[in-house]
């Protein structure tokens, strides 16, 4: 048997006053203390929570970071996105199973390695990228992975990974001694509103000042539409949080930003953690809420510590706790909930779901979240840009906030620019820019394609280009990725449907099976086996998904074929084959027969 | 008491009672909306989208969505009946679904819908999944071939039977139904008396030996199909 290397199972539900609503925590401590949540530990769980052993092996086999099989000391996790991909990832990934004679999914021997393929990491900007337990290593080589494995090898087990992995730090907080990491900002482009200087507290008073009432008059007046990708106005949404029945109320900030190519919230959470806390409270002023929660995904765990430390001195300022500020009534705290790896976790009833202790499956809507969110409680669930732009409009007034952008899409947007660019990284810009002068400020030389708003936006090519950046138009949640010459943009979409088919949910039939059935079809075409009815075939299947799905995941998870069929008809067209037999293309009479001729 | 909510479906104008889903309100007008998941005395779910409808435009499940008035429902309309057909067609290809050789047949509302949408064989291609079967406990057994993940057993074993037999593990193609015990169904406390245990709409759970007893030609859909109990419009309509 293997030794555990923390506390027992039962010490660690305890430490979570065997709270079933943690059970979140309490598999991450369980996971990351004995490497792994195995038979017995399910059944300790259950015990020491109240509940069934099946709803714990339920959440467990739900999230990608978690795992009932005992993994190595060291898990490496290797980001397979797109961007990676074509940054070298299939090298990277080569020189790893060479050096540790392990397949992807596997543990050395030794028990000192697993190796594990994950979705998009935020970090497309400095790809290929991987994470070794918590740790960010960036700008991979062959190389450079083979010497990463060999130095884990000799290294004190429990030691301070960071201090290995991480000769040289990133710049901003990234080198900040409670983050230690090799991670870059690439802020290429700090604009006025997220990105400015800001003195903590200067929102939160002038929110004080007046009346949660007029502080949401406010946020009407400013136009503020939600930034993750919906465009909901956030007053609206604040007003309806207020007015539902019910006490205690929530704000929660989503950093479960798993859009592939999105990584914008990883720079406002290193940057300007201290806006985001206090768009929060001046959030949850606005709704009366007590507390709020951050929910962080997974792939960000080596920014906890820091953040933690930022909450803390925003306590000891009285910024946080009770009476905040002086204000006499007003009592507001914020606690982080870590994710555990699942992308359908940032749709924002999911995201309910799983800070609930649940697997991350999105729930019914009505009633939603602002009448009966977190816990059943009235719960405002904002992007953590939004959250930042609140506090902004609070401190510059909603005015200011207003002149910039365009009349339905105010303010400035963060993009998250990779793929073929010189200057990959993420541009503060006005709202309404048009793709093309984007282009300029990266450097995007001849790009063919561009993917908006990551896969569940659109693929767009040259006839788009003038479009409009804003939620009127060409809407994103921050994700550009740029494709240069030569690039497929088939096999781009096969990618993205095989990123869908990963983390849908499997809570509805059409997402469960038809984005499978998607890329089966798709990938038919790509493997030059397509005939003229398969097109038709992908969209009237694309819109059934589409149309049936029950959440947001499902109802977006086509657009990388239908975005294609329609902007890209001839790179299908071009490979699809006219049946001289009759046969079906798939079939090729000729090639089955000289196997046996041969 | 609040009034009664008046809403039309495709043009017949119905009222539903305050509380009701637009699925029971219809049900209760004599319009059958389609529906696979859902099942009387249980939570809804709405994950099969067998029942969706659109209301004022938008796609909607008919058994999770509350009647409101003014809405304008419509469900009978070739665009819905498509969807509904490639929706059906996705459970069938999903699983290993062999009618001929099942005991269910017959009695199977995966089957009957298949027949009320003149589905004979699916449109999309077989995914062919390995899947297990649970023979463990005495007296019920598991086929996972046949299991389309509607949760009617994992719901009615929590709020019918007051227990936490069933649940599913694994998530997206890999979702599947588990039950509380590592050695299988023996190993919980599951009994052939369950209302769990009826609540499957195909045959993925059984109970043992009772295989048979009514003959095929004369079950449940044998001779009506389903839907015929709610529907009270004029036949060919």
């Amino acid at each position: 048997m293997s030794t555990p290397r923390g506390p027992s199972v039962a010490a660690i539900c305890e430490s979570h006053r065997n709270d079933r609503f943690r059970l979140m925590n309490i598999v991450l401590d369980v996971q990351r203390s004995h490497g792994g949540i195995d038979g017995a530990a399910l059944d300790a769980i259950a015990e020491a929570l109240g509940i069934a052993r099946v709803q714990v092996e339920s959440v467990v086999s739900f999230y990608g970071f978690l795992t009932s099989r005992k993994t190595g000391t060291y898990v490496i996790r290797l980001c397979d996105d797109v961007v990676d991909e074509l940054k070298g990832s299939p090298e990277i990934a080569a020189a790893l199973q060479s050096e540790l004679g392990i397949g992807f999914g596997e543990t050395t021997e030794d028990g000192l390695f697993s190796l594990e393929h994950t979705s998009c990491i935020g970090m497309s900007d400095q790809a290929p990228a991987a994470l070794v337990n918590d740790v960010v290593v960036t700008h991979l080589r062959p190389g450079a992975a083979r010497e990463l494995v060999r130095s884990l090898r000799v290294q004190e087990p429990r030691g301070d990974l960071r201090q290995l992995l991480n000769r040289e730090y990133g710049d901003g907080n990234n080198a900040h001694e409670r983050v230690r990491s090799m991670v870059v900002n690439n802020l290429r482009l700090p604009g006025k509103v997220i990105f400015a200087e800001m003195e903590p507290g200067a929102a939160l008073r002038k929110a004080l000042a007046v009346s949660p009432a007029e502080v949401i008059r406010e946020i009407k007046t400013s136009r503020l539409r939600g930034r993750g990708g919906a465009g909901f106005p956030t007053g609206m949404k604040w007003e309806y949080t207020r007015a539902a029945k019910g006490a205690p109320r929530y704000v929660i900030a989503n950093a479960d930003e798993g859009e592939p190519g999105t990584f914008k919230d990883r720079v406002i959470l290193t940057e300007r953690p201290d806006l985001l806390f206090e768009g929060m409270t001046v959030g949850g002023y606005a709704v009366g809420a007590d507390s709020g929660l951050l929910y962080l995904r997974a792939e960000y765990a080596y920014l906890r510590e820091f953040l933690e430390s930022v909450l803390e001195k925003r306590r000891q300022a009285g910024l946080l706790g009770k009476n905040v500020l002086g204000k006499a009534g007003f009592d507001f705290d914020i606690r982080i909930q870590m994710g555990a790896g699942a992308y359908i976790c940032g749709e924002e009833t999911a995201l309910i779901s799983s800070c609930e202790g649940l697997r991350g499956d999105p729930k019914t809507r009505p009633p939603f979240p602002v009448q009966e969110g977190y816990l059943g409680k009235p719960t405002s669930v904002n992007n953590i840009e939004t959250l930042c732009c609140a506090a902004r409009i609070l401190e510059m007034g909603s005015g200011w906030f207003s002149a910039i952008g365009l009349q339905g899409s105010t303010g400035t947007k963060l993009l998250s620019i990779s793929g073929d660019c010189t200057r990959p990284g993420v541009f503060e810009v006005p709202l309404g820019m048009s793709l093309r002068a984007v282009f300029t400020l990266c450097g995007a030389e001849n790009p063919i394609a561009v993917q908006v708003g990551g896969p569940s936006g659109q693929m767009v090519g040259p006839a788009d280009f003038d479009r409009a950046l804003s939620f009127d138009d060409l809407s994103t949640g921050g994700a550009v990725t740029v494709f240069g010459p030569g690039r497929d943009v088939l096999a781009i979409a096969s990618k993205f449907m095989a990123f869908f088919v990963h983390e849908s949910c499997g809570f509805c039939t059409p997402c469960r099976v038809g984005n499978v059935l998607l890329k089966e079809r798709l990938d038919k075409i790509l493997d030059g086996c397509g005939d003229a009815t398969d097109l038709d075939y992908l969209k009237e299947l694309g819109d059934t998904v589409k149309t049936t799905s029950r959440c947001g995941l499902g109802q977006s998870s086509p657009h990388p074929v239908l975005s294609t069929l329609a902007k890209f008809r001839p790179e299908y067209e071009r490979r699809l084959r006219v049946s001289s037999d009759g046969n079906n293309p798939r079939f090729d009479l000729e090639a089955a027969l000289a196997k046996a001729r041969t | 008491m609040s009034e009664p909510i008046s809403l039309s479906i495709d043009g017949a104008n119905i009222s539903a009672r305050p509380g009701q889903t637009v699925l029971e309100a219809a049900d209760d007008a004599g319009i059958y909306i389609p529906r696979l998941c859902f099942m009387k005395g249980l939570t809804p779910a709405g994950s099969c989208r067998v029942c969706t409808v659109r209301i004022n435009g938008r796609p909607a499940a008919a058994c999770t969505q509350p009647a409101a008035a003014n809405m304008f429902v419509e469900n009978d309309t070739d665009e819905l009946r498509r969807l509904r057909r490639n929706v059906i067609d996705m459970l069938f290809v999903e699983g290993n679904h062999f009618c001929m050789i099942c005991e269910k047949s017959g009695a199977c509302e995966l089957q009957a819908l298949a027949y009320r949408f003149g589905i004979t064989a699916p449109k999309y291609p077989y995914l062919f999944p390995k899947r297990s079967l649970d023979a463990s406990h005495p007296s019920i057994l598991i086929d996972r071939n046949r299991c389309i993940l509607c949760s009617r057993c994992v719901r009615a074993s929590q709020e019918l039977d007051g227990k936490h037999v069933f649940d599913f593990v694994g998530r997206g193609h890999g979702k599947r139904l588990a039950v509380d015990a590592e050695r299988g169904l023996s190993g919980t406390d599951a009994t052939a008396g369950d209302k769990a245990m009826k609540a499957c709409p195909t045959g993925s759970l059984l109970v043992k030996r009772i295989g048979f007893t009514v003959p095929i030609g004369r079950r449940l859909f044998d001779r009506d199909p389903i839907g015929s109990d709610v529907d009270k419009r004029p036949a060919g309509k």
